[in-house]
């Protein structure tokens, strides 16, 4: 590698003032930019007035605050950039990074310990472990959502649609005939693999970009079904007073033959809390055990062909319509459970809990997780819930900064936390490789035109 | 069939809503092959520039209706270009060379920003405009019932087939035109030739913002009222008119764009109101299925 000579030394100074107005200039033309943008959006607010009709209020101060803050934001920017060439990955000898991946599986093993604990460590904390049921709830349905989008190389929009079904026929079917959770669990999770088989079958000829927006009609179409067929859905109003779940058969109550009676046990309502944790737990643990299972499977192997390349599989032999429907399947039925649980834990479900804003959130989990990796899922459903949470207090600016976060990620770390892969599949020696080398969601060799 | 022909007129004119937003993904989708996700938010922010930029004009005393609304236009097309350049610039330049996936994803992210950057700065609650443009002619009356055709309906219809033809010749006639059809056959070729290529995505952007405030300025018109979720909705019916139309096709986005807005008022008219998005969506499937490369698309070919 020849790179090219330095610039003399004495050039230095005058290309140096240079930079400064280049970069003022830079940053006033950023500045005029946004004054352009929020001129109108941020500089008047509009309001509806006592009459009805629409009245203004100007709001100048802010406009300039923000427009200064762009340009010396803009300015710190481009004056410091232009030095900062050695990044902070590179000052990590490669030694270390190969060690730091070995790390990894005791990393994975540390967080399943955590999460074994933490219902003791924070059992009089309920608001914790509220927040811990939420994350490994979204755990799962990320491992869910990875099985087709990290594993298959589909890229799913409607997982939601999937989820939805897995809570609608849980209360349907346990309000309906009084199944208890443990019968109505896997009839959720079957007929949220039907609604994956029915999803999978038209689009099974559309690829990359297409499948995304057909998946997300698809999803679109499932809520506004449950919105608008009242009858069967109760509608907007939704369902509510779906059966609490029971210790195999023990309820949750203060009664006699509640569970805290049969053990002898004075009656608290955390009982129910921490089962519930373990419940979603251990179905979450059962989803990355199954996915771990299945990818060393021919099954999964030719989830994994298809993802980098679908001409290649079909050409080796490998039935891509069955192996694209067992993914939906296998993805909308782990979303299936994750939703009869999210019924039976809340008690009350609405169309309004399965919008698309969700099958966002759980896409943006499996993304900045880095597609495919199990860990990276979970860390990356701790870090955004956890974040989330951070935000409570702003309730109105956490989806904007969520989008923000989900635009900076993919432009600063487009491989998501953990950029590393375990291929399945390897020679003499197990290896992990960096993900940029490993296929994305894409499904087909799809040019632009 | 009165009642039809009223139906016609109402689902040709939101047919040409629809068609000024196609116009943006088919040609965004056949230079970079991106679906723009954030366009109908973009759609939306036109909208709501729109009613700000003429309260803005009746509060300093413009009031003379046809003066007001051509200055509005001017404005909301003006800034939302503004919003449609940042949007590339910000979230799909420094990913041309990523993934397949990554523009999208980041387009998805910034869908939510715009949506909730409006809500945060003008509030969650629908904003009204009293009816600006009144009046109109009865067609033909028969059964008890007139077919009418309203003022809106006509400067609707007739904004979007001037916008039309002006944009068709720009594609086939100007440098910029060729320049974007050098982009759609070949990137890597058009830059060869010395073609200033992100330039012209960026400029395809603009344009295509633009006339997506235009759509903005011409359903707050129509409809009387706006909010900051306009913009998904409306963004997916467009895209669909889009695929339905042939993506990459410009005429092939305004036909879509009007058998979008004809199936939706018939099934509202005939069927039942509730669903007319699920018949959208049905149809967005149901195309994508039989007829992937749409009415008036190129069939794609497959290398390996």
């Amino acid at each position: 590698m020849s790179e090219p000579a330095p610039p003399p030394r004495e050039a230095e100074p005058a290309a140096k003032r240079l930079d400064v107005l280049a970069a003022v200039k830079e940053a006033a033309i950023a500045a005029l930019v946004a004054f352009g943008l929020f001129v109108l959006l941020i500089g008047i607010r509009t309001e509806q007035g006592p009459t009805g009709a629409l009245v203004f209020t100007t709001r100048f101060g802010l406009l300039a605050e923000i427009v200064a803050a762009v340009f010396v934001g803009r300015l710190l920017r481009a004056l410091t950039s232009r030095e900062a060439t050695v990044s902070i990955g590179n000052l990590v000898p490669a030694s270390l990074k190969a060690a730091a991946s070995g790390l990894a599986v005791y990393a994975a093993a540390a967080f399943v310990a955590f999460a074994l604990l933490v219902p003791i460590i924070f059992y009089t904390n309920r608001y914790v472990l509220d927040l811990a049921i939420l994350i490994v709830t979204y755990t799962m349905l990320g491992f869910g959502l990875n099985i087709v989008v990290g594993l298959a190389g589909l890229l799913d929009l409607g997982y939601v649609a999937f989820y939805a079904v897995g809570a609608y026929s849980y209360a349907l079917i346990a309000q309906s005939f009084g199944l208890s959770f443990w019968i109505c669990l896997p009839l959720a999770g079957i007929l949220a693999a039907f609604a994956g088989l029915l999803l999978g079958f038209p689009v099974l000829r559309l690829r990359g970009d297409y499948l995304a927006i057909v998946t997300l009609g698809f999803g679109e179409i499932i809520r506004l079904i449950l919105l608008n067929w009242q009858d069967f859905t109760g509608g907007p109003n939704g369902i509510s007073g779906i059966p609490r779940p029971s210790f195999f058969g023990l309820p949750f109550t203060a009664a006699d033959n509640g569970f805290a009676a049969t053990f002898g046990l004075p009656y608290s309502p955390t009982h129910r809390v921490v089962f519930l944790y373990y419940l979603i737990l251990a179905l979450a643990l059962l989803t990355n055990w199954v996915t771990l299972r299945l990818r060393r499977l021919p099954i999964g192997r030719a989830w994994e062909a298809l993802r980098e390349d679908e001409i290649a599989s079909r050409a080796l032999g490998i039935n891509t319509t069955t192996t694209k429907l067992t993914a939906f399947s296998m993805g909308a039925m782990f979303g299936g459970f994750a939703g009869a649980f999210f019924a039976t834990r809340q008690g009350f479900i609405s169309p309004e809990s399965f919008t698309f804003g969700e099958s966002a959130l759980v896409l943006a989990i499996v993304v900045l997780g880095g597609m495919g990796s199990q860990l990276g899922v979970a860390v990356a459903a701790t870090a955004m819930l956890g974040g989330f949470e951070l935000l409570r207090g702003f309730d109105q600016y956490r989806m904007l900064v969520f989008g923000a976060a989900m635009v900076a990620i993919v432009i600063y770390r487009p491989r998501g936390l953990v950029s590393t892969r375990t291929p399945s599949v390897f020679l003499h020696q197990r290896k992990t490789v960096p993900a940029a080398i490993v296929q994305d969601a894409r499904a087909g060799t799809e040019t632009p035109a | 069939m009165e009642y039809f022909v009223q139906q016609l007129i109402n689902g040709i004119t939101l047919g040409s809503i629809y068609g000024l937003i196609a116009i943006g993904y088919t040609m965004v989708y056949g230079i970079i092959g991106m679906i723009n996700f954030a366009h109908g938010d973009i759609f939306m922010v036109g909208a709501f520039t729109a009613l700000i930029a003429f309260l803005v004009l009746v509060a300093i005393g413009v009031t003379a209706v046809p003066l007001a609304l051509f200055l509005v236009l001017l404005v909301a097309m003006a800034l939302t270009a503004l919003y449609g350049w940042t949007v590339e610039r910000i979230a799909y330049r420094p990913l041309r060379h990523s993934f397949r996936l990554a523009p999208l994803i980041s387009a998805i992210g910034m869908s939510i920003v715009l949506q909730n950057y409006v809500q945060v700065a003008q509030g969650a609650r629908v904003k009204p405009l009293p009816p600006l443009i009144q009046g109109g002619y009865t067609l033909f009356e028969g059964n008890d019932f007139a077919v009418r055709l309203s003022n809106i309906q006509i400067i609707v219809v007739a904004t979007t087939l001037v916008l039309m033809a002006g944009f068709s010749f720009l594609v086939a006639r100007t440098r910029l035109g060729r320049n974007m059809r050098a982009c759609e056959q070949d990137l890597k070729m058009a830059a060869l030739v010395g073609i200033d290529v992100d330039r012209t995505i960026s400029l395809t952007f603009v344009i295509g913002a633009a006339l997506a405030a235009v759509a903005g300025l011409m359903f707050l018109l129509y409809y009387g009222v706006v909010d900051f979720f306009i913009g998904f909705f409306a963004g997916v019916k467009a895209f669909t008119a889009a695929v339905l139309g042939g993506i990459g096709s410009l005429p092939g986005a305004m036909l879509g764009g009007i058998l979008i807005g004809l199936i939706e008022t018939m099934w509202s008219a005939y069927f039942s109101i509730e669903y007319k998005d699920v018949a959208a969506f049905a149809v967005l499937i149901i195309v994508l299925i039989f007829l992937p490369t749409g009415i008036l698309g190129r069939p794609e070919v497959e290398k390996v």
